[in-house]
């Protein structure tokens, strides 16, 4: 039988566009330690390690668990990485909450992160192998056609994606660790700004960011032990699918749809606008969050960017989306996904600070990665299911 | 299986980036001192001395305290001989890769130690290193080692750049890429100023390029299709930012391009308009250059309705 498991802690750095200060294990260990002490616990009593990261070429690090495992204090313990590309925080996340729920640990760390400084992401995933056509430019060539796609599928208005923009970088001024601060931004900026891939501008672009998040995942007893609220993790679910396959769904893709099918059956969840309070959804650019509210069965295929536009996904509407700001207000591609599991776990703990969704009890993580093939979510609550 | 009739096509790939590392503030330490022509050590909680030094204490997980010189002399506790050095290394002659414990410390330091000959190389060799005389704060700041026994080097102070904190990682990598006998059916194609794809034998999908095998069924795909050089935009974006190592100047209209006959789109550039001009539904042709289909142009059909290509975006 499953064991109860919930998150105990969570730590992060503030997220910038270099943190030359420290180095790679420098800055884990910092989110690390903010996570263990918020867990009132010290890495001494972490049972089991779990990190995941970008692709290799991303910072040019391979097997970063071996050089890691001493600033982890993972010597001696099982020390574990996870890769699935950009989804890869959440599904490290999962794979921590599956060592505690399986009886195996009690008490697991799992860790994300990236320094982009480093490096050069737009290049590492822009190498074109012989006998291909190089016409590949970075993440946003990739999906900037997926998001012209949705927009004729549903009609929607073109400033849609200058809406979540804004919102969700005037979140991210609410939120103390993210990269952007940008709480006077309008409208008006995001759409007067440069064209970078066409339909995609630059104030609808995630940035570029130096970040690690870490979370404590415990079990009931473990929980019972802790020092403030806990964030119960009531489901996690992930699928995948093949990058490109003839009758692939780039705008609503099946992996997608399986994967949080999955999750609201084991959450008890039949109706998700009204019984999710807030949502942190994996929102690299813009337009993303429309289509994922379609994806995610919080509106009806072609009616996603209707809420939006009506505010719904505001701080105080029916679902809001990242008030942390997601994605779009900080991108340390490694830890986003992380990032989306640990905020929603502190909505539901009560600590979300100046971007706490008031009354937040039941919450959605959410992460995707490479061609949208990757999908990871959990669901975690105030209250153990 | 039998061989292929005709030998794989072969390219090679090199990639290549130089990496910016932050050092933080331990191994800063241990850079600017090899500037300086010192070498520093970190002592553990349990009393051992680790040169080069941990950021983190293997035991106890904390930071170092103070750092101490060790060396600069030191012994080999095992090595390997490198009889062919390849373009990088710190050597250009053969040279041996060895662990080194360096007087004073616990732990070895692995580098280049210039022997002579492998002959001349053993476990408990005596070693002192080899200054570079231009030093950045890098472990190349440490030219090599050298037997301790050899005839005294003249002491040049050399110059001695203020490190930064900060170092670069190069990473070359060659590959030879060989195109499997999907992507080589396509290719040789190309070659004759056609666009071959394949049927799945299960879903009955065309894909083109062909894979050899069907990622949704994961059955090997062996029917041959031939399609025509016409196709529609399904859609697309017009790229405006450049990245290192770019292979086209944009603007440019990356497209997914469905060429009639085919169930699946694939990228390529679209020109011969304005990329203002180019549109979902758009109906565009091959043009054939030297190495293929050099891009798409409009082939001044009237667009297709969006049923027709709405299931394959």
């Amino acid at each position: 039988m499953k064991q109860q498991a919930a998150v105990l802690g969570v730590g992060q750095t503030r997220h910038r566009s270099k943190r030359t200060d420290v180095s790679m294990a420098g800055l884990c260990r910092e989110a690390a330690d903010r996570a263990v002490a918020d867990a009132g616990l010290t890495l001494a009593d972490i049972d089991a390690v779990v990190v995941g990261k970008a692709p290799d070429l991303f910072e040019g690090v391979m097997m970063p668990e071996l050089y890691l495992a001493d600033a982890l204090g993972a010597v001696g313990k099982p020390l574990l990485r996870v890769h699935t590309a950009g989804s890869v925080g959440g599904a490290t996340g999962n794979v921590a909450a599956s060592l505690v729920q399986a009886g195996v640990h009690r008490r697991v760390l799992a860790l994300a992160w990236e320094k982009q400084s480093e490096s050069n992401a737009m290049w590492a995933l822009s190498i074109n192998p012989p006998f291909s056509m190089p016409v590949g430019a970075g993440a946003g060539g990739y999906f900037a056609p997926h998001i012209r796609a949705y927009i004729r599928r549903s009609g929607a208005p073109s400033h849609i994606g200058a809406l979540v923009a804004v919102k969700d970088r005037r979140n991210g001024a609410l939120n103390p660790f993210a990269h952007l601060q940008q709480g006077d931004i309008t409208l008006e900026k995001v759409q007067a700004s440069p064209m970078l891939w066409d339909p995609v501008r630059y104030d609808e672009t995630c940035p570029s960011s130096d970040g690690a998040c870490a979370v404590v995942i415990g079990d009931a007893p473990a929980a019972a032990e802790a020092p403030g609220p806990v964030a119960w993790i009531r489901a996690t679910s992930m699928r995948s699918e093949p990058t490109m396959f003839a009758g692939k769904d780039h705008v609503n893709p099946a992996a997608g749809r399986d994967c949080v099918a999955a999750l609201w059956r084991q959450a008890g969840i039949t109706d998700p606008i009204n019984e999710i309070d807030v949502a942190e959804i994996y929102v690299p650019f813009s337009w993303y969050e429309p289509m994922w509210l379609e994806n995610l069965g919080f509106a009806a295929p072609g009616e996603g960017w209707r809420l939006t536009e009506a505010g719904e996904t505001a701080i105080g509407g029916r679902i809001p989306v990242n008030p942390s700001g997601g994605v779009l207000s900080s991108n340390p591609i490694g830890a986003s996904g992380l990032l989306r599991f640990a905020e929603s776990a502190l909505q539901v703990m009560g600590k979300g600070g100046e971007h706490q969704v008031p009354g937040a009890r039941v919450a959605l993580g959410h992460a995707y990665g490479g061609g949208s093939q990757f999908f990871s979510m959990w669901v975690v609550a105030s209250t153990p299911s | 299986m039998t061989q292929p009739a005709t030998a794989p096509l072969r390219a090679p790939l090199d990639i290549e980036f130089d990496y910016t590392r932050s050092l933080g503030p331990v191994l800063s330490q241990f850079m600017a001192a090899l500037a300086q022509r010192r070498i520093l050590g970190a002592r553990g909680a349990d009393g051992r001395v680790h040169a080069p030094p941990f950021e983190y204490d293997p035991v106890t997980a904390e930071p170092p305290g103070d750092l101490l010189p060790v060396g600069p002399e030191g012994t080999v506790v095992s090595w390997s001989w490198m009889p062919e050095p390849l373009a990088g290394q710190p050597l250009a002659v053969p040279f041996a890769w060895a662990l080194i414990r360096l007087d004073g410390a616990d732990t070895a330091l692995l580098h280049a130690v210039d022997a002579g000959s492998a002959a001349a190389m053993r476990t408990g060799l005596r070693v002192r290193p080899r200054w570079s005389a231009a030093r950045t704060g890098s472990i190349r700041d440490i030219a090599c080692f050298e037997p301790s026994g050899g005839p005294a080097v003249p002491d040049d102070p050399g110059t001695a750049e203020a490190a930064d904190g900060m170092t670069v990682t190069p990473v070359r990598l060659h590959y030879m890429h060989t195109a499997s006998p999907g992507e080589g059916f396509y290719l040789r194609g190309l070659a004759e100023r056609r666009l071959l794809g394949q049927r799945c034998g299960v879903c009955g999908q065309v894909y083109v390029p062909p894979r050899g095998t069907c990622p949704a069924d994961g059955v090997p795909t062996h029917e041959e299709v031939e399609l025509s050089p016409s196709g529609t935009v399904t859609t697309f974006c017009i790229v405006n930012v450049g990245y290192p190592g770019q292979r086209v100047t944009p603007p440019y209209v990356a497209a997914a391009i469905l060429l009639d006959g085919a169930d699946i789109a694939f990228g390529h550039l679209v020109l011969g308009c304005d990329p203002s001009e180019v549109r979902m539904g758009m109906r565009v042709r091959a043009v054939w250059g030297d190495e293929g289909v050099s891009h798409f142009e409009p082939n001044g059909e009237a667009d297709a309705p969006y049923e027709s290509y709405e299931r394959f975006m």
